[in-house]
């Protein structure tokens, strides 16, 4: 069961044996957090960030694996298909990356933990540190407290996950030094039901990497992962944040992505969220500094019965910020989309320039989407615009495509991947970009042939 | 061999062909002209195959087979090629991988090897240069930010790639200055052969000094009202659309005295 209790058991039996049962700090904000999840409960519709998705089921919610996987396996599929991309992505990047010793820095956590046997850290600048948050507890543990959070921070599941993570990544990036090739940051449930997992990014001035989160397709059954990701990028730092969410179609996801962005620190959020049954994305961020830019980009993809949910919610708190928020999604079946897009813009956030853009197609009849923008503005001197989009396939590009041999099927699908490509083609980075569009394309019926022709 | 026999076509249970007849001959060079609303770009738009006009009435033979029963892809496949009057365009999806799909797909069809890359980008450079494209176009979203010039030989460039059979020319001429025309002109000549037929509609007179057709009709409120050769094309530049309406009148009414027992 997933009830209230069963999660206040587990905190019970396992507080005492989490990696840093012993700086009270933590024992603190650990019993807070779940005090917190105790009153709020699994968050039903009637909470306003709720509206659209509800998780009232979770409380008769059995978590059970049916099918256990081999993690060696999935983490060299993976990579396999990386390796893949970067051979289709011809460009200087590929280089960089192979400089780094192979396909880049690989963090593996199975079933919630560090799996250094699966891991391969090439070598790295002096400054950096990429390893895991129990070990950073152990050896840091004053700067793992000033970059974990609050109890209070973010949604119900965001407190449960306070609670209960054992592990997560711990990304320290020193000043002025840049990453080159990504830091793939996996996560899997093998054998358990469910993951809970905390990954802290601290940047000093000056900054750059790009940060993968890959949660691929684990055990089969009921299984729950809650993430929470926290970012604080420090002046003119770079980072760059790419989630691919594949996990198995009865898996639940909830996660939270939250940033901090000092003056002139430039951050950007791609969110690909293609598997589970249900997922739940909270993705934030404070321009706290002076001329800050973040680009919040996001691809979703549902069909059957799935859910997927981006709330997303951008502080413009100092001025001349700078926001460029994209999302696209494809609805499919009785599947449904939900998107919000908070835009809060402080008072004191004079010239800040924010621009957010959400845009549905619903492939069936069943299929459903919601697209909400939410704007705040505090301050006078702003130019902020939004839209909100949902619709389906252009029947003139429909009839222009058939109209060249091309057959209905084929086309539907060529403009279906059309739609979603321009989210593809925000990412920057070339080998990232094609493995996101192979993610994609194996989602799409019959996307091995577009590929050939791509 | 294209017969088009009484047809009427509507939409949203609007009539707009009411009883069109047409024979173009393999190899011939129809020209159809009529003013607004006559029915021009629906007569386009049924040979080409659209849902959204039903036909009630009427039969279209070509080749022998029922061009009608076949569904817009097939009926390409088979070497019908309209050239839209406005390109539709299709962001994300880049001209290259546009003009291959479809090529393939014909070539496909009529038991071609399909091409390989190399093969394929040789011959589209090649063709665009015979278009006055430049060769970035590939690589740009299908029509997306083109200018009406550069859709309209985007247009030509896949007439020439697909080699069809019968081209059916939407007014083509339509948004361009007469620089444009010329290359657009020059490139459907390049196809004119016994083996290719075409119909090129058109509103104004202008386009018939580059294309010059073997016949030349006039379509009026969803007929074919009146038949000629090239000078007919001179003699309503003279006159315009004012002229065939009043004449037609006259011959309306002529004709159903006549036709009193």
């Amino acid at each position: 069961m997933s009830a209230i209790d069963f999660w206040l058991g587990r905190q019970r039996d396992t507080a005492a044996d989490l990696p840093g049962a012993d700086l009270p700090w933590l024992v603190r904000l650990r019993e807070d957090a779940i005090d917190r999840f105790a009153d709020e409960g699994w968050p039903t519709t009637r909470r306003e960030n709720w509206r659209h998705t509800s998780l009232a089921f979770m409380a008769q919610q059995a978590l059970a694996v049916r099918e256990t996987v081999a993690p060696e396996a999935v983490v060299a599929d993976l990579r396999a298909r990386y390796r893949a991309a970067l051979g289709t992505a011809q460009d200087p990047a590929r280089k960089a990356v192979e400089s780094a010793g192979d396909d880049g820095h690989w963090v593996v956590f199975v079933d919630g933990h560090f799996a250094p046997a699966l891991s391969a850290i090439g070598g790295l600048p002096g400054g950096v540190r990429i390893g895991s948050l129990a070990d950073a507890l152990g050896q840091t543990p004053e700067a793992v407290e000033a970059a974990f959070g609050q109890a209070g921070d973010g949604e119900a599941p965001a407190a449960l996950n306070a609670a209960l993570a054992a592990d997560g990544a711990w990304i320290r990036l020193g000043r002025g030094v840049a990453v080159e090739p990504p830091i793939h940051l996996v996560f899997l449930t093998a054998t358990v039901a469910d993951q809970h997992l905390r990954n802290l990014v601290v940047t000093e001035p000056g900054a750059q990497a790009t940060i993968v989160e890959h949660y691929p397709a684990g055990a089969a059954g009921s299984t729950l992962t809650t993430a929470v990701t926290r970012v604080l990028a420090a002046q003119d730092s770079h980072v760059t944040h790419l989630k691919l969410q594949q996990e198995a179609p009865e898996a639940i996801h909830l996660a939270t992505i939250e940033a901090e962005q000092a003056r002139g620190a430039v951050f950007a959020s791609h969110s690909l969220s293609f598997g589970a049954r249900l997922a739940r994305n909270d993705i934030r961020t404070r321009l706290a500094g002076e001329g800050a830019e973040v680009l919040l980009n996001g691809l979703y993809h549902a069909d059957g019965r799935r859910h997927v949910d981006h709330h997303t919610r951008i502080d413009h708190a100092r001025p001349q910020g700078t926001s460029r928020e994209f999302y696209r999604g494809l609805i499919d079946g009785s599947a449904r989309g939900v998107f919000t897009g908070r835009i809060l813009v402080a008072q004191d956030a004079q010239r800040t320039d924010a621009m957010q853009r959400c845009d549905n197609l619903l492939l069936s009849r069943l299929a459903e989407a919601d697209a909400r923008p939410e704007l705040e503005i505090y301050a006078d001197d702003v130019k902020c615009a939004h839209g909100a989009t949902v619709g389906q396939l252009d029947e003139d590009a429909l009839f222009y495509l058939r109209s060249r041999g091309v057959d209905a099927v084929h086309a539907r699908q060529l403009l279906t991947y059309a739609f979603a490509a321009e989210v593809l083609d925000r990412i920057a980075h070339a080998p990232l970009r094609a493995f996101g569009r192979a993610a994609l394309l194996e989602r799409l019926p019959d996307g091995a042939r577009l590929e050939e022709l791509l | 061999m294209l017969k088009i026999n009484n047809l009427h076509a509507a939409i949203d249970g609007k009539a707009i062909l009411k009883g069109l007849n047409l024979e173009v001959a393999d190899g011939e060079v129809h020209a159809i002209m009529g003013p607004n609303g006559s029915g021009k770009s629906t007569l386009a738009q049924v040979l080409a195959g659209r849902e959204t006009f039903t036909v009630t009435d009427g039969s279209v033979d070509w080749n022998g087979a029922d061009l009608l029963a076949l569904p817009a892809e097939e009926r390409a496949r088979a070497g019908l090629f309209l050239a839209f009057q406005y390109p539709v365009e299709i962001p994300g999806v880049s001209n290259a991988y546009f003009l291959k799909a479809a090529v393939n797909a014909v070539r496909r069809h009529r038991g071609l090897p399909e091409y390989d890359a190399m093969d394929f980008l040789a011959r589209v450079k090649a063709e665009m240069k015979a278009v006055g494209m430049k060769e970035e176009f590939l690589y740009r979203s299908v029509n997306e930010g083109f200018s009406g010039g550069e859709k309209k030989r985007n247009e030509v460039l896949q007439m020439a790639l697909l080699e069809p059979r019968l081209a059916v020319l939407d007014e083509t001429d339509s948004g361009l200055d007469i620089d444009a025309l010329k290359i657009v002109a020059e490139g459907v000549n390049r196809l004119r052969s016994p083996a290719r037929s075409m119909i090129v509609i058109t509103h104004y007179q202008r386009l018939l000094d580059y294309i010059v057709p073997d016949k030349v009709h006039v379509l009026s409120q969803g007929r074919i009202v009146r038949s000629g050769g090239r000078e007919l094309a001179l003699e309503l530049e003279e006159h315009g659309y004012g002229w065939i309406d009043a004449a037609q009148g006259d011959k309306a009414g002529g004709a159903s005295a006549g036709a009193r027992p």
